[in-house]
Formats: C-alpha cells, sequence, structure tokens
C-alpha cells in the first residue's frame, strides 16, 4: 500500500459520490422533461436554456427554505432518518466495477473503490438499512400519516427483499462468485462468436423480470410508491420533513434509482462489457477500452433510469393487497421455480 | 488484498457522512429560523391531531414481518450452497454426481421452508383485506343499467369485473 494507491481511492470516491450525486440531480431535471413530454407539454424551460440549471435551483431553494421540527418529534431519530437514508443510498456505490483498470504511466488505477469478495452479500446488507431510514423517520415524526406510511415501506421492502435475494441465488448459481468485478469478468467472454456479449440476461431472462419488479418496489417507485401516495397519506414516511432533510429523502430516492440502474446493468447487463470488446483492446490499446467501457456501462444505466420514468408515467398504482399478494404469491414462488430451472439447466449442460 | 477493500468502504462511509455534515452545517448558515406554535404542530390536513402519533398499528404487518425473518434466513443458507454448486474444484473431486446431490439437499431444505410459506398462506395471512367498493347512489332519470351497459360495451376486462363485484 503506497501513497498513490490512496491517492488513487480517494480521487476515485470523490468522483463517484460527485457523479451519484450529479445523476440524482438530473434525473429529476430528466423526470420532468420525460414528463412533459409523455403529457404533451414542455416541462421546466426558465431557468438557462432548455431549463437545464432547473436542478440547480431547486436545491437552492431546499438550502434556503425554513425547516420544521415538530414539537413531538424525537429531534435525535428525526434527524437521523433521513441521514440514514441518504448515507445507504450512497453506500452501495463502493462496490460497482465501473471498468476493470486504467494503466496511467505504468501504474494500474483500478475503477472500482472495494473490490469485496462478499459484493452481493454487501448489496443487500446495505439496501436492508435503507428500510431503517424510512422506518425511523416515519416513527419520530410522532404523526399517524408518517407512521402509516413508514410502516407500508418496511413491510414492502422486506417481502420485495425476498423475491430480490432469490432471483440473485440463480445468477450466482450461473457465475459460482459473489464478487461483482468477478461477474462483470464472466459477462466479457464471447457468445455467437462476438467477444463482450455473454451477458447473464440470456441465461436468466426469468430472474432479471423479478429482479427489475423487485428493484421497483424497493426504491418506492411507482406503481409501488405507496410509502408516499399521495391520495392516501397526505406526504407518507416524509409529510413532516422540511427544507434539507426532505432533500435528503427525495434525494436518496433518485440515487437509489441511479444505484438499482447500476446494479441491473452490472449484473444481467454486461456491466462495463459491449459486443467487440476484444476487437476494441487489440486495435486501440487497453486505456480506449476501458473508457468506451464506461461508457457503455453509462449508456446501460441511464437507459434504465429512463425505463424508470417510462414506467412511471404509463402505469397506474397498485392497491396494498394486490402489491402483497404480488410480492408473496406469485414473485417468491417463481424465484424459486427459477432456481429450480437453473439448477437442472446447469445439470443438463455442465456435465 | 480484501483489508483494502474494506478500508475502501471505510473511507466511503466516512466521505458520505463529511458530505452530510456539510452539507447540514451549510443549510444551517443559510436558513432562517422563526417558529411559531402553529408552524410546529403536527400537520394532518389541517384537523388538529387528535392523541399521541405513535399507536398501534394492524398487526398483519408484524405476521408478515415474521414470515420474513424466516424466509431471510432461507436465503442466507442459500447463499454459500450457491456458490459451491456450480464450482469446477468440488464437480472434479465429487465427479458428476455433485450437482445432483447438492441440488437434492437444496430441495430438501427449501420444501421444508416452504411449507412454512404454504402454511401462512392457507391461514390467510399473506391475504390482505381488500377495499370495499361501494357505488354511489345517483337519482337520475337514466336507469344503472344503461349506465353498465356503456361501461361494458367501451372497455377492457377491468371495468366489467367491477361491474361483477358491485
Amino acid at each position: 500500500m503506497d501513497i498513490y494507491f490512496i491517492l488513487g481511492k480517494l480521487i476515485l470516491i470523490v468522483i463517484i459520490f460527485a457523479i451519484s450525486l450529479l445523476t440524482a440531480m438530473y434525473s429529476t431535471y430528466g423526470e420532468r422533461k420525460i414528463a412533459g413530454f409523455f403529457q404533451d407539454r414542455l416541462g421546466p424551460d426558465r431557468a438557462g436554456p432548455w431549463g437545464i440549471l432547473q436542478p440547480l435551483a431547486d436545491g437552492g431553494k431546499l438550502f434556503f427554505k425554513e425547516e420544521i421540527l415538530p414539537v413531538n418529534a424525537n429531534m435525535a431519530l428525526f434527524i437521523a432518518g433521513p441521514s440514514l437514508s441518504m448515507l445507504t443510498a450512497c453506500m452501495s456505490t463502493a462496490i460497482i466495477p465501473w471498468g476493470t483498470y486504467l494503466d496511467i504511466f505504468g501504474t494500474k488505477f483500478v475503477l472500482q473503490v472495494a473490490d469485496v469478495n462478499i459484493g452481493l452479500l454487501y448489496i443487500f446488507g446495505v439496501v436492508s438499512l435503507g428500510v431503517y431510514g424510512v422506518m425511523i423517520g416515519g416513527w419520530a415524526s410522532n404523526n399517524k400519516y408518517s407512521l402509516l406510511g413508514a410502516v407500508r415501506a418496511a413491510s414492502q421492502n422486506i417481502s420485495y427483499e425476498l423475491a430480490m435475494g432469490l432471483s440473485v441465488i440463480a445468477l450466482i448459481m450461473l457465475n459460482g462468485s459473489l464478487s461483482l468485478a468477478e461477474i462483470s469478468r464472466n459477462q466479457g467472454e464471447s457468445l455467437f462468436g462476438l467477444s463482450g456479449l455473454n451477458w447473464n440476461i440470456f441465461y436468466q431472462p426469468l430472474g432479471f423480470l423479478i429482479f427489475i419488479v423487485c428493484a421497483f418496489a424497493e426504491c418506492n417507485r411507482t406503481p409501488f410508491d405507496l410509502p408516499e401516495c399521495e391520495t392516501e397519506l397526505v406526504g407518507g414516511y416524509h409529510t413532516e420533513y422540511s427544507s434539507m432533510k426532505l432533500g435528503f429523502y427525495l434525494f436518496a430516492e433518485y440515487i437509489n434509482m441511479f444505484v438499482s440502474s447500476a446494479f441491473m446493468a452490472v449484473l444481467y447487463f454486461g456491466g462495463y462489457n459491449y459486443p467487440g470488446i476484444n476487437f476494441v483492446e487489440a486495435n486501440l490499446g487497453h486505456n480506449a477500452a476501458v473508457i468506451i467501457g464506461l461508457a457503455a456501462l453509462f449508456a446501460k444505466i441511464l437507459f434504465f433510469i429512463f425505463f424508470f420514468m417510462w414506467v412511471r408515467w404509463t402505469v397506474p398504482r397498485f392497491r396494498y393487497d394486490q402489491l402483497m399478494k404480488l410480492g408473496w404469491q406469485i414473485l417468491i414462488p417463481l424465484a424459486i421455480f427459477n432456481i429450480l430451472l437453473t439448477g437442472v439447466g446447469i445439470m443438463l449442460f455442465d456435465n | 488484498m480484501n483489508g483494502e477493500a474494506y478500508l475502501g468502504i471505510l473511507t466511503f462511509l466516512g466521505t458520505g457522512g463529511l458530505f452530510l455534515l456539510v452539507t447540514f452545517s451549510i443549510s444551517k448558515a443559510l436558513r432562517p429560523d422563526k417558529p411559531d406554535p402553529e408552524k410546529l404542530s403536527i400537520y394532518e390536513c389541517g384537523e388538529e391531531a387528535v392523541g399521541n402519533g405513535q399507536i398501534a398499528f394492524n398487526s398483519r404487518f408484524f405476521v408478515i414481518a415474521l414470515i420474513f425473518v424466516l424466509f431471510e434466513i432461507e436465503l442466507i443458507f442459500l447463499f454459500p450452497w450457491a456458490i459451491v454448486f456450480s464450482d469446477p474444484k468440488m464437480i472434479r473431486a465429487n465427479g458428476s454426481a455433485w450437482t445432483g446431490l447438492a441440488m437434492l439437499e437444496m430441495l430438501a431444505f427449501v420444501f421444508i421452508l416452504l411449507m412454512g410459506l404454504v402454511y401462512a398462506w392457507a391461514k390467510g395471512h399473506l391475504d390482505w383485506i381488500k377495499p370495499i367498493t361501494v357505488p354511489t347512489e345517483t337519482k337520475s332519470s337514466i336507469p344503472n343499467e344503461q349506465y353498465q351497459n356503456i361501461n361494458i360495451k367501451y372497455s377492457g376486462s377491468i371495468v366489467k369485473e367491477n361491474n361483477i363485484q358491485a
């Protein structure tokens, strides 16, 4: 461990923080623009050219708003709620492999903050902690609507976490590793004679379907946005929040969206791999291949973020009994069936 | 190797904490602070809040949490199983019978837990109460069947289902 290693990691951490915050900020702009497009109107267009400064204006507004701390609220927990939400949302980005490594003047610069060999378990640990942020915040507000929203969020998240975990088990059976770097590397092999196209989606279509539905539920996005369902619960778990603490809750939602899009891209859609990666590496050099791979990963992530928004403005909200039925009675049995299918497939083809 | 990785995560956590602290302090320095009793009261649609907000809620949520714990433990046991299942080293050491045996063991394990899910399902713990829709009475010279006929004529299956329920 030398000083360059630590310095490199620090730079990478700051860049990743900046990128995830920036993506989250511009997701709010993208969401409103896309909503405008779907509903045949313009969306924000006053702040800067095409309204491109709108997220900055919104962020500034949150800083300058007065903060209201309700009298009966539990102050320490009231502050802990949004902080925990924000922190857990950011923490999951630490293990995403953005590429293999860059070769800068003979020094290897690994494009991943931490290659832990229990990568997927780490994600589940951190994602589960996210429930506490909402639950603590909703309970500490001392408001009946907040509490109901928080309880709904908790029970929805734990229900869908199970199906998500089961769908990922099938993926691990295929790859034989929990490390995200290794899962990405496995997907770089060739398929149909084209290098970098051995994506897991071709082996796990059902698993991916379960995963994406659960990702929507975990992010509390429409059609599963019952925790903050405004027609029933005023504002859900963040009814009592204002100023920057409200900002953190909203921000955490968009960061979660970014993170789950990244995981969908890494786990099922090849991560930083793209068709013809070996050809590029042989002709243009290693660094060029890695940078194009980074661009490919971001293109996939942005597509999934767009998909999140597309669904939001297309599908209406579920009813609570439908939500529970889908999670427990359809997705969990389906995920177990998927494990069985994968196991039989491996037995037939590998032996 | 792994120590370095966890150091990376720790640094990440530190950076995140620092970011939160800085944002909260900037926000505290910039925002106005003029509290009054009206502002600080709980917002429940403009009504004065009755009683404490931290009420006891539907015990169904508790049952769901219990079943969740059961399945989460199953999940934790499945993670190491999934890793050794297709491990080439294990297959080489134990021959082609390895995958079959591993699969069978897992099936027995999942079957026992699946029984738990089936039990909860049969007992009705997974069935949430459906909302009862009561159609509003309207005093109109046009009979109700006319409306229903129009609904059935111009709709997909969803409205038809609702009509049957009503």
